[in-house]
């Protein structure tokens, strides 16, 4: 054994942490601190390299600027599709807002897919974070890179004169729901990456549910004019209720479809289930 | 024994990676588990670092049985995989930054710990550099740093040096025996270098096809099959009879191992 070299300082290993005792009964408040604040963590972990690299921000708010400034404004001359008291760009700047926090969230669980081929994943999992957390952590960064989207398209929907609602309770109704929004996706995606685990079959799946989730939704029309079939499958896909909460809450003079209680009751009851669900699957995806 | 496994299994549909394993390690001490590709050494260690559920059989780490004390156990070990656990997309502070907040480290002594790992690992100088701009021993070295942090009862090392040139693979093993005299860390690290594990190892196990087929210190094994100035390498032909490896997912394995390799290098 080579003695130790000097110059060397070993004061980090001064001496081992006692172990911890045989602890913890059922303790419901420390549990739950413990989940919020390795959420944060997590969180933090993913917003720190957003800001090292934020380039993915800009270049995933060229599709939903593409579809206002165009589809918007063509489908505002055609005045095909009825939308009550708003004008067609009111009515669908919500729903581009839903459609580009779906499309960040739901290719989401790739990142998990990547972290485990790489090994970080492997590091996260041996730490003592509750796996609930770790998925609730990366569901709040998908929730801060959807709020990046709203961001831009808040600037660009007063660019092109949409009549948006700035008062401050309509602008924090609208920052839960792109949250709860995006959690709801990116829980989604995590459970598929868990289950089909490499990228070329994730990729697949995730190109094959976006649009139905998109089209099967009130984000560019109404429910009403859909055939019943369709108002079926839009009742019950989450992004609908995204849509309804979020047009009542940007658009000056707009009104939910449904109560906006039973929107964000809806949003947060999915994510909550989806965070369950999602943490019980988290460990198979190291297999 | 700080860690006990009594047949630990891992069975991966018809196949048997890990065969009813016992194994025990005394505290304090560095413990190398040799084995070809295959052999169940990465499939141990995940076990026992509570990734992977056994099969059967359960194992003691630190007083906390791994199964149902998952938790407990998380909270004494240190963990560096075969893979890279650095982040690339972050600073080596960063990183470090993260496994504090993820081990509870006092907010009051998070810095100076960071500060202290940093500088006993030599990575002062590029704290705030990205990782993905490290070499290859920079990277290894910053893991283990990051894996004792927390001041682990246990620390697994998977293939430490594997992808790193003769010089860094010195500098590593000049560490590891540096944490375990310091720290009194009892330290299980995998390889398939026979010199590594003799220079390291107070003990080494021998893994074949799952199974452990030899476990002693290695001078004792050379002993044990007759040739006392034998390197470890004919000790580890007698016990493991050279023969061509048989395992299936020898692809996937082969593909990360050189993954590895190629980043590290």
């Amino acid at each position: 054994m080579k003695p130790l070299e000097p110059g060397v300082s070993p004061a980090v290993l001064a001496r081992p942490s006692p172990s911890p005792s045989a602890r913890q009964a059922w303790q419901p408040w420390a549990m739950l601190r413990e989940m919020v604040v390795k959420t944060w963590v997590i969180a933090e972990l993913e917003a720190r390299k957003l800001r090292h690299d934020p380039t993915e921000l800009f270049t995933r708010a060229v599709q939903p600027a593409l579809w206002l400034l165009i589809f918007g404004q063509v489908f505002a001359r055609v005045r095909a599709i009825p939308t009550g008291n708003l004008s067609y760009l009111d009515f669908m700047a919500p729903g581009i807002l839903a459609q580009s926090v779906l499309f960040i969230a739901i290719f989401y669980g790739i990142s998990v897919i990547w972290e485990r081929d790489l090994g970080v994943l492997h590091k996260i999992m041996a730490s003592p974070a509750p796996r609930a957390a770790l998925v609730s952590g990366k569901a709040l960064s998908a929730g801060i890179r959807g709020l990046t989207q709203a961001v831009i398209i808040y600037a660009l929907a007063a660019l092109l004169g949409v009549d948006l609602n700035w008062q401050p309770q309509a602008l924090l109704g609208v920052v839960v729901a792109v949250i709860l929004g995006a959690a709801n996706f990116s829980l989604f995606s995590l459970i598929i990456a868990c289950l089909v685990k490499t990228r070329e079959r994730f990729m697949g799946i995730g190109q094959v549910l976006t649009m139905p989730l998109f089209f099967a939704s009130n984000a560019i029309y109404p429910l009403a004019i859909m055939p019943s079939w369709l108002q079926v499958l839009a009742k019950i896909n989450p992004l609908t209720y995204i849509v309804d909460a979020l047009r009542a809450l940007m658009i000056t003079g707009a009104t939910p479809g449904f109560p906006l209680g039973l929107d964000f009751a809806i949003m947060s009851l999915t994510t909550l289930i989806l965070v369950a669900v999602a943490a019980r699957l988290y460990p198979r995806v190291i297999v | 024994m700080i860690l006990q496994t009594s047949n630990l299994t891992r069975r991966y549909g018809s196949l048997v990676a890990v065969d009813h394993l016992n194994l025990s390690l005394q505290e304090g001490e560095v413990f190398g588990l040799l084995g070809p590709n295959g052999a169940g050494k990465s499939t141990t260690l995940k076990m026992l670092t509570t990734l992977l559920p056994p099969s059967e059989g359960s194992a003691i780490v630190a007083g906390f049985d791994i199964r149902h004390q998952a938790a407990q156990v998380r909270r004494v070990i240190g963990y560096v995989p075969q893979l890279i656990s650095a982040d690339g997309a972050l600073s080596g502070y960063e990183n470090l930054l993260i496994a504090a907040k993820l081990y509870d480290i006092p907010r009051t002594e998070r810095d100076q710990r960071i500060a202290a790992a940093l500088d006993f690992m030599g990575l002062s100088d590029v704290a705030h550099r990205l990782v993905r701009e490290y070499s290859g021993g920079m990277i290894r070295r910053l893991e283990i740093a990051q894996a004792i942090l927390h001041r682990p009862r246990v620390l697994f090392l998977d293939e430490p040096t594997v992808g790193l040139d003769p010089v860094a693979r010195h500098l590593v093993w000049d560490y590891i025996r540096q944490i375990r005299q310091n720290l009194g860390t009892t330290i299980l690290l995998t390889t398939h270098l026979m010199d590594e594990a003799d220079l390291l190892c107070d003990r080494v196990g021998i893994m074949h096809l799952g199974r452990l087929v030899a476990c002693d210190a290695p001078q004792a094994l050379k002993v044990a099959i007759g040739k006392p100035e034998a390197t470890l390498d004919e000790v580890f032909i007698h016990f493991t009879g050279n023969q061509l490896q048989t395992t299936m997912g020898g692809y996937r394995e082969t593909a990360r191992t050189r993954r590895v390799a190629r980043r590290l290098g």
